[in-house]
């Protein structure tokens, strides 16, 4: 994993990365590579925003726990499915005797998203191996998707970024889930703290580097009235695919038009 | 209250009796979460690899990831307050002047705290 698969000029892309030119439209210009300094700086820019993500993973923990799951339950769970708004959605379906069937379903419902966003880094992500792909869209949650969006798009081809922004937000989610589930309703709301707004204050973030000149404004126009109508008509999360969806769309129809 | 739910409660006043223990169910149910969603997670890409993706196909691509952002932003918004879209405003601005995304988290996060306790 340390060897690096660079092209004839490495660095070349830094030199522009500042200047917010026609770089991001062409990034099959660019080296994907796969090393430690795409893992650590995944992981380092990561840490601050999943400390704050931690403050779902214990008031996770404390609902696994009023739900009768036990710390090694909750703790299995939140290591091996990873995916925040899902497992809080789970674990408020929890009964005896389980659900199993509703579970599985909504998760795959509630993490579809995931699908549409996983695609979205495919022009460079695709130029890696298999192995490395889906072993990092393993550990792809929104904040380091957004994360490793910006830092592609930056001009940054450094395709561990995604696995080191995950690992992190995978060591504070088990972390902070066993806090959560030992130390039982004795925390206070995280919200109080503004944690529920780190989510959206990662993607305003992101808006400003998405926005590419008028090009952009049709399809964000669509996307955002789709997922606000959906939002209102449907449950769950199927506003996010939705509006994602019909902006795509509009573009495959527009096109050459 | 029925009998089954006191004793439910009752086992919850003594949580470290069991906390290491693993029910089969659970574990296998778990395990089915962590199955699809890893489907979910790698689907996606998976399908794009496969299929020959053609120039129009490539433009649709090519505008998800800002409609991916704008479809969770808007709703999640449209959904907040004042004190939620002012932090907005204040990561849009500090995010444009600085480019900086530390920062402008910081100042946003701050920004609604400091909202809240006035609105």
């Amino acid at each position: 994993m340390e060897q690096t698969q660079r092209g004839e000029s490495p660095r070349e892309s830094d030199a522009t990365s500042g200047e917010r030119g026609e770089e991001p439209t062409e990034p099959e210009s660019e080296p994907v590579t796969f090393g430690l300094s795409g893992l650590r700086a995944g992981f380092l820019t990561c840490v601050p925003i999943a400390f704050g993500v931690a403050g779902y993973g214990v008031a996770f923990g404390v609902l696994a726990s009023q739900a009768g799951l036990s710390v090694a339950e909750a703790t299995l769970m939140s290591a091996t499915v990873f995916a925040g708004a899902a497992q809080i959605i789970a674990v408020e379906l929890w009964t005896e005797p389980i659900p199993i069937a509703a579970l599985v379903v909504t998760t795959f419902a509630v993490n579809l998203r995931y699908s549409l966003m996983g695609a979205a880094l495919q022009p460079w992500l695709g130029r890696l191996s298999p192995t490395k792909i889906y072993s990092s869209l393993c550990l792809m949650a929104d904040e380091n998707w957004a994360l490793t969006m910006r830092e592609f798009r930056a001009g940054n081809g450094r395709g561990a970024f995604l696995l080191g922004s995950g690992i992190a937000l995978w060591l504070f989610w088990v972390v902070s889930t066993i806090l959560g589930t030992v130390a039982g309703g004795s925390v206070g709301d995280p919200n109080r703290y503004g944690v529920d707004f780190i989510l959206v204050a990662v993607f305003v973030a992101l808006v400003v580097e998405l926005w590419d000149g008028r090009s952009t404004l049709a399809p964000w126009i669509v996307a955002l009235a789709t997922s606000v109508v959906a939002a209102e008509l449907l449950s769950g999360q199927w506003y996010i695919l939705l509006g994602g969806l019909t902006a795509a769309l509009l573009e495959v129809i527009r096109h050459d038009g | 209250m029925t009998g089954s739910e006191t004793v439910g409660l009752l086992a919850l006043e003594t949580p470290f009796d069991g906390a290491l223990s693993l029910d089969p169910l659970v574990v296998a149910v778990i395990f089915a979460m962590a199955v699809v969603t890893v489907v979910a997670k790698t689907g996606g890409i998976w399908l794009v690899r496969r299929v020959d993706v053609s120039d129009r196909v490539q433009a649709g691509l090519d505008v998800l990831p800002g409609a991916i952002v704008i479809a969770i932003l808007g709703p999640e918004l449209a959904a907040g307050g004042p004190a939620e879209w002012g932090g907005a405003a204040v990561v849009l601005v500090v995010m444009w002047r600085t480019k900086s995304i530390l920062l402008a988290l910081c100042a946003g996060v701050a920004a609604v705290v400091a909202f809240r306790a006035v609105v």
